[in-house]
């Protein structure tokens, strides 16, 4: 394989935000994913929500870990720094890139494989410390990088492509999100591109650990009959509690829907989200609640998505921890360095 | 501390063996992926649990070629809690300026007993050096930016922090093979270029590092001895009871790994020389072997491990026994391996 520099041909007439980028500013490489590979669509979807919000696309970072998942932020964003970690510790170290400048804004991808597997651990620690990041699972249920053998999210029952069926109990990410804590947990499909980039738009403009577990079949390994994270499958079985739309602050309000099922939350910096719902009865800020309602609908083989909890007035790792404004990388000599005779106090109370 | 030093902040972990253990996958990322990190390791006893709170010297293999691959570390080996404090500083200037990891490697009788020391000292005037970070500024002005481009011919490439400018500067980090525009390759002789060039920087490594401290017997010697960490209590006090016994040593105490050239030159200059540690396997000797290419033969062991802090006594009694085998004048000259009991 090798590294395709992606031809830039800057249409004057291509769309421009409102810093005047256009979505080629937000593309990358080429991608080298299979033809088809749910992957794909998520990385588009970013590019779309990067662009609608108006980033600067080098105010990003961009964290992963390893496997085909992990391989997908050298295809978007290319403008952005890139950090393709270990396998399955993507979190630490987004941990730390998050402590060192407040400043960015984090965006960590991994698989099914990389979350659930080998780095379950550290996806729980990002997650129940509130480090202000959206972090991303693209969901095959199987290792698509090393051949395509079950990973933790496959369903129990489930049958590889050679026909095999998996033997193991699934771990639920999303369930796991919300009993770790996180602050905004949400679902999508990688091919519902209307419903996943609000969701990713939502999740950035959310202050603290936002989670989106994005079910993204596997073309070559895990779309067969027989597989619970097939395009058929997730089609069919796809339950969607809402819709969401995000509205930056300066755009005019107004929109009523006409089964009025609408509900508004204001974000920190003054965004609005509007969620329609279409499950009456799903009300995502009772997190009780949503944990019940998706292991039972989880136990009939659905695949319930949508915005699936938020705590809208959530706070960060920062606040916790009473981090000084500036970006830690920023501090300087005098900031840091208390001194000769700061010194002399510690050698005092060693005497 | 990988993430936070890659984002631009000074970032240190302190840990012991079962840490650098646990950690090696993210060493070797580190080392070829050349991002600074601090680490503080606390060298308790034995493989695996052992004797976590019992001292010993037994980590420097396993911290200075920690990982997979071909990878070569840098270690630290202050004596005192005031050395650890100037070499703990002088750590993070290291890692800044060759973005590597470097290790103080702290005895934990250094780490965990309370030990009397000259009190700590700070010169008001020194600053932190940060190394080759590339500003807006530099890249507006055009300079050229390869996140792995050996621009000055030290093998120590410039890097740029995150969010730096919006068209130039940024680059992928990976643990994968890489040109020398961080770009993504497998290709041979890109790979060899930049482990070459790794070679590079750690020669430049070489020469910045602390030198070791040297000094000669009362009497013109013919053997020396080296040392290095805690040991350096006991070994004064032994140096003395030796001369009074009419043993006189050239003294070396180690303070870095890579050696500085000194290291190999004082060895070359004595007949023999004795090394001084705390572990079973003669670690620091090994890498005195495999590293400044030394006859095996010139070098014999005192080794204490253990678990308890190395004494004057065990020292003296050692090297006065050893110094009638190897030592010319003072008994046979048989060169020879000799088993500590
Ligand atoms: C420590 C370690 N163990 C195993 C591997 C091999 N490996 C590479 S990718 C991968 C699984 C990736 O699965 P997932 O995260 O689901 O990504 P996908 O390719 O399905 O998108 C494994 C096991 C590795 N790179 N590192
Ligand atoms: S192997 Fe599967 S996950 Fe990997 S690129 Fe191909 S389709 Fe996507
Ligand atoms: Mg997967």
């Amino acid at each position: 394989m090798t590294y395709l520099a992606k031809p830039r041909l800057h249409h004057p007439e291509l769309p421009k935000n409102a810093l005047g980028y256009t979505r080629r500013d937000y593309e990358g490489a080429i991608s080298t994913l299979c033809a088809g590979c749910g992957h794909d669509s998520i990385s588009a979807a970013i590019i779309q929500a990067f662009f609608d919000l108006d980033i600067a696309p080098h105010r990003v970072a961009k964290l992963s870990g390893i496997g085909c998942s992990s391989k997908t932020p050298t295809y978007f964003l290319g403008n952005s720094h890139g950090f393709n970690s270990v396998h399955g510790r993507m979190p630490s170290v987004l941990t730390g890139a998050a402590l060192a400048n407040r400043d960015l804004i984090y965006l960590g991808v991994s698989g099914d494989g990389d979350s659930a597997s080998i780095g379950l651990g550290q996806f729980a620690h990002v997650l129940r410390r509130g480090v202000n990041m959206v972090y991303i699972v693209e969901n095959n249920g199987v290792y698509g990088l090393t051949k395509g053998q079950f990973s933790a999210t496959a369903d129990r029952g489930s049958r590889s492509k050679r026909g095999a069926a998996n033997n193991d109990e699934p771990i639920d990410l999303v369930l796991l999100a919300l009993a770790l804590g996180a602050t905004f947990v949400a679902r999508g499909f990688s091919g519902d591109k209307a419903q996943l980039v609000p969701l990713i738009k939502a999740a950035v403009m959310h202050r603290g650990a936002a989670f989106i577990d994005v079910i993204s079949p596997c073309v070559a390994f895990n779309n067969h009959p027989g597989s619970t994270k097939s395009y058929d499958y997730v089609r069919e079985h796809n339950e969607a509690v809402n819709r969401l739309d995000f509205m930056p602050e300066r755009e005019p309000i107004g929109v009523e829907y006409p089964d009025g099922g609408t509900s508004d939350v204001v974000l920190h910096d003054g965004g609005l989200l509007r969620l329609r719902k279409l499950d009456a009865g799903y009300d995502p800020s009772d997190k009780v609640q949503a944990m019940s309602f998706l292991e039972a609908h989880r136990a009939r083989g659905e695949v319930v998505t949508g915005l699936l909890y938020l705590h809208a007035d959530s706070d960060d790792m920062h606040a916790a921890l009473q981090t000084v404004d500036a970006p830690l990388n920023a501090l300087s000599d005098a900031d840091l360095v208390p001194g000769n005779a700061a010194l002399g106090g510690v050698n005092a109370s060693l005497r | 501390m990988i993430g936070a030093a890659w984002n631009g902040a000074r970032a240190f972990t302190a840990t012991s063996g079962p840490g650098i253990s646990l950690m090696q996958e993210f060493l070797g990322l580190a080392y070829f992926a050349e991002i600074p990190a601090v680490l503080f390791d606390v060298q308790r006893g034995s493989p695996s649990t052992g004797m976590p709170t019992r001292t010993q010297q037994a980590d420097l293999l396993s911290c200075a070629y920690a990982s997979h691959g071909d990878t070569r570390h840098v270690l630290l080996f202050p004596e005192d809690p005031r050395e650890c404090f100037e070499l703990g500083a002088l750590a993070f200037d290291l890692a800044d300026r060759l973005q590597t990891p470097v290790f103080v490697m702290l005895d934990l009788d250094i780490g965990m007993q309370d030990w009397l020391c000259e009190p700590l000292a700070w010169d008001d005037r020194k600053t932190m050096d940060r190394g080759k970070v590339m500003s807006a500024q530099e890249l507006d002005a055009g300079r050229d930016f390869g996140r792995y481009l050996d621009v000055d011919g030290d093998g120590i490439p410039w890097r740029t922090y995150p969010g730096t400018h919006p068209s130039k500067g940024s680059y992928f980090t990976r643990g994968t093979t890489k040109d020398r525009y961080a770009r993504y390759t497998e290709e041979g002789p890109a790979y060899v270029d930049n482990m070459q060039r790794l070679l590079r920087k750690f020669e430049t490594a070489r020469a910045l590092l602390p030198r070791p401290e040297i000094t000669n017997a009362s009497q013109p010697a013919t053997a020396g001895v080296i040392w290095f960490g805690s040991t350096g209590a006991a070994m004064a006090e032994s140096l003395a009871e030796l001369e009074r016994r009419g043993i006189h040593l050239d003294r070396m105490r180690i303070r870095a790994f890579p050696f500085h050239d000194s290291v190999a030159e004082f060895i070359a200059a004595h007949e023999h020389v004795f090394v001084v540690e705390q572990n079973r396997d003669a670690q620091l000797k090994m890498l005195l072997v495999n590293e400044c290419r030394i006859d095996p033969a010139r070098l014999s062991s005192v080794l204490h491990y253990d678990g308890t802090p190395i004494t004057e006594r065990m020292i003296t009694r050692e090297i006065a026994e050893q110094a009638r085998l190897f030592v010319p004048g003072l008994g046979f000259q048989r060169p020879g391996i000799r088993k500590v009991s």
